[in-house]
């Protein structure tokens, strides 16, 4: 902490970070989530007091233009956001967070070594703690720019959103991140020539922005829930790292918090697809499996047919599961499942939602969607509770969602996605698959369920589909 | 100056089992509620920021402290309130 920081400061910054601490916990909860992210949000607020006590004096027009700047920006992204586009709004809010802790990191050099205009180290001036984590949070802060940025693109659809895998991505990626290490230390512990260090600092940046372009572009879409979890533990080291270059504890604890709820969450993603990081991260799932043929041509006899029929089988029915996956949010379907599963209630039947952890293009993407459209939570059963359930169900809907209910993960050794686990929906008495065509998943493999005898394709837009079957079942039903 | 490093890998440290100690089990519908708010708080390098920014000679410290500004409010204000219209949803129809 700073010699210098007055006792009050001090003691604001420490509440700061105890209230931090609740406002994480009262997060993991749903009955607390509200107040926890209010809690944290006073933290920061009495976080932001306390700098403003410890400053004293200043400029205000840098200051609270910058403040009003990025306020209302932020919160007119905040409010226009749509549910449908929050992977996309998370994806570029933790690249924020990222660029203003590596800029924080640069500002302060900037200011202590190279403004006086005096030829020195960056080490003498700043110490050595301070100098290499300045590296280290210029390196990591970019990185999480840069990657975030370029999750963004493939999430918006501005980007391909299949990996796109150069030769030799991993050399250049290594190299990449050896230079701007390399680099870095030259510039904090060797260099004392304030030019040399200032186009150093640049080239570290230019190469770390373009590490995190090279980390995140080899990785497709459906594994964007584990590097949208990565990320956003990467926005909280730098942040803990910005901490240390300034001596500053507040910053130090509430980045480590981050950090480690960003491990957690990647954690969680990578059980659930039965998948180690490094593989998510090395691998390029879905470009390299090639091998197996995938299309159309692959498949043998499929039964099809269209939304009557799908209609009758839930008239006959007691119990209906839908299984929702990404199509459902690219159809922006939810709510028209919503009102699919409104009449069914009405009629006596038994409604849940199966929600696989990785369905959709970030963690929790589903139950954010349905959310949205009002379906009440209780109703969003995850994976080791629906699955027991799924013996007894008499239909379920699958809405867009592939790999994460294809049988080969149980039943083929030689999958690629052998071992993930699933949701079991093979095991219902009958499934609708709505589907635009038989072409493959993400992962890239054929879908045996889709040839089950129980299984009955419908080729359609999931909205449209959906609609149909409000109208066919209405019919039905009188 | 190793003592100083030293404590803040300390603090580092024990933040960090903190953090693992109270997100032990979160509900799925929690998990990009949970993201958003995490990501929010990351904004804390707003301090940072200001500190960088409040300098009277505008310098190219003071440009890089004001973009700092605007990315780290852009992340708080962003991060909470988008985080409290999922959770408002969440805990609307809960009757």
């Amino acid at each position: 902490m700073n010699e210098a920081a007055h006792p009050v400061v001090l003691v604001l910054y420490l509440l700061s970070a105890v209230l931090f601490i609740f406002g994480l916990k009262g997060l993991t909860r749903v009955r607390s989530a509200r107040r926890g992210n209010a809690v944290a949000a006073l933290a920061m607020l009495i976080a932001i007091v306390g700098t403003f006590v410890e400053m004293g004096t200043f400029d205000p027009w840098w200051i609270f233009g910058g403040l009003l700047v990025g306020g209302l920006v932020g919160s007119f992204a905040a409010v226009r956001v749509q549910m449908t586009a929050m992977p996309e709004m998370v994806a570029l809010l933790n690249g924020f967070g990222g660029a203003a802790s590596a800029l924080v990191a640069a500002s302060n050099l900037w200011l202590l070594v190279i403004q006086p205009g005096v030829p020195v180290r960056a080490f003498d001036v700043l110490g050595g703690s301070s100098a290499a984590t300045t590296v280290l949070s210029v390196l990591i802060g970019a990185l999480t720019f840069s990657g975030s940025v370029v999750a963004w693109g493939k999430l918006s659809g501005a980007l391909f959103d299949k990996p796109l895998l150069l030769p030799g991505r991993h050399v250049l990626n290594l190299l990449m991140l050896a230079g701007a290490l390399v680099l870095g230390g030259w510039a904090a512990f060797a260099a004392s020539d304030l030019g040399t260090i200032a186009i150093l600092v640049v080239v570290v940046i230019v190469l770390s922005l373009a590490l995190g372009v090279g980390l995140v572009i080899g990785i497709g879409g459906a594994d964007m829930p584990v590097v949208i979890s990565l990320l956003n533990s990467y926005s909280g080291i730098a942040a803990a790292m910005t901490g240390f270059v300034l001596s500053n504890n507040a910053l130090i604890i509430s980045g480590a918090l981050v950090g480690a709820s960003g491990l957690i969450l990647t954690r969680i993603m990578c059980v659930a697809m039965n998948r180690t990081l490094a593989n998510v991260l090395f691998g390029g799932f879905g470009a390299e499996v090639a091998g197996g043929p995938a299309g159309a041509d692959a498949y043998g006899p499929v039964r099809s047919g269209g939304a009557e029929e799908a209609a009758m089988l839930l008239e006959a029915g007691d119990s209906v599961v839908f299984v929702p996956g990404y199509g459902l949010a690219v159809a922006q379907a939810q709510h028209t499942v919503r009102e699919l599963a409104d009449l069914l209630e009405k009629h006596g039947k038994k409604v849940t939602y199966g929600i696989h952890p990785v369905a959709g293009r970030m963690p929790g993407h589903m139950n954010v969607l349905l959310a949205e459209a009002d379906v009440p939570y209780e109703q969003l059963l995850e994976m080791d509770v629906i699955n027991p359930e799924l013996k007894n169900t008499d239909v379920v809907i699958v809405v867009g969602a592939n790999d994460v209910v294809n049988p080969a993960a149980m039943k083929d050794k030689t999958s690629p996605i052998w071992g993930m686990p699933i949701l079991e929906v093979h095991h219902a008495h009958s499934v609708v698959v709505i589907k635009r065509s038989l072409s493959p998943g993400f992962a890239g493999i054929k879908n045996e369920l889709f040839e089950y005898p129980n299984t009955m394709m419908l080729f359609a837009d999931a909205k449209k589909a959906l609609q149909e079957m409000v109208r066919e079942y209405k019919v039905i039903m009188g | 100056m190793t003592g100083v490093l030293l404590f803040g890998i300390y603090v580092f440290v024990l933040a960090i089992f903190v953090g693992f100690e109270i997100i032990t089990k979160i509900p799925p519908t929690l998990h990009t509620p949970l993201m958003s708010g995490a990501n929010a708080i990351s904004g804390i390098t707003i301090v940072g920021a200001l500190v960088a920014a409040r300098t009277t000679h505008p310098d190219v410290a003071t440009v890089l402290g004001f973009l700092a500004i605007v990315f780290a409010m852009i992340n708080v204000a962003g991060g909470f309130l988008v985080t409290d219209r999922m959770l408002k949803m969440f805990g609307g129809k809960k009757k």
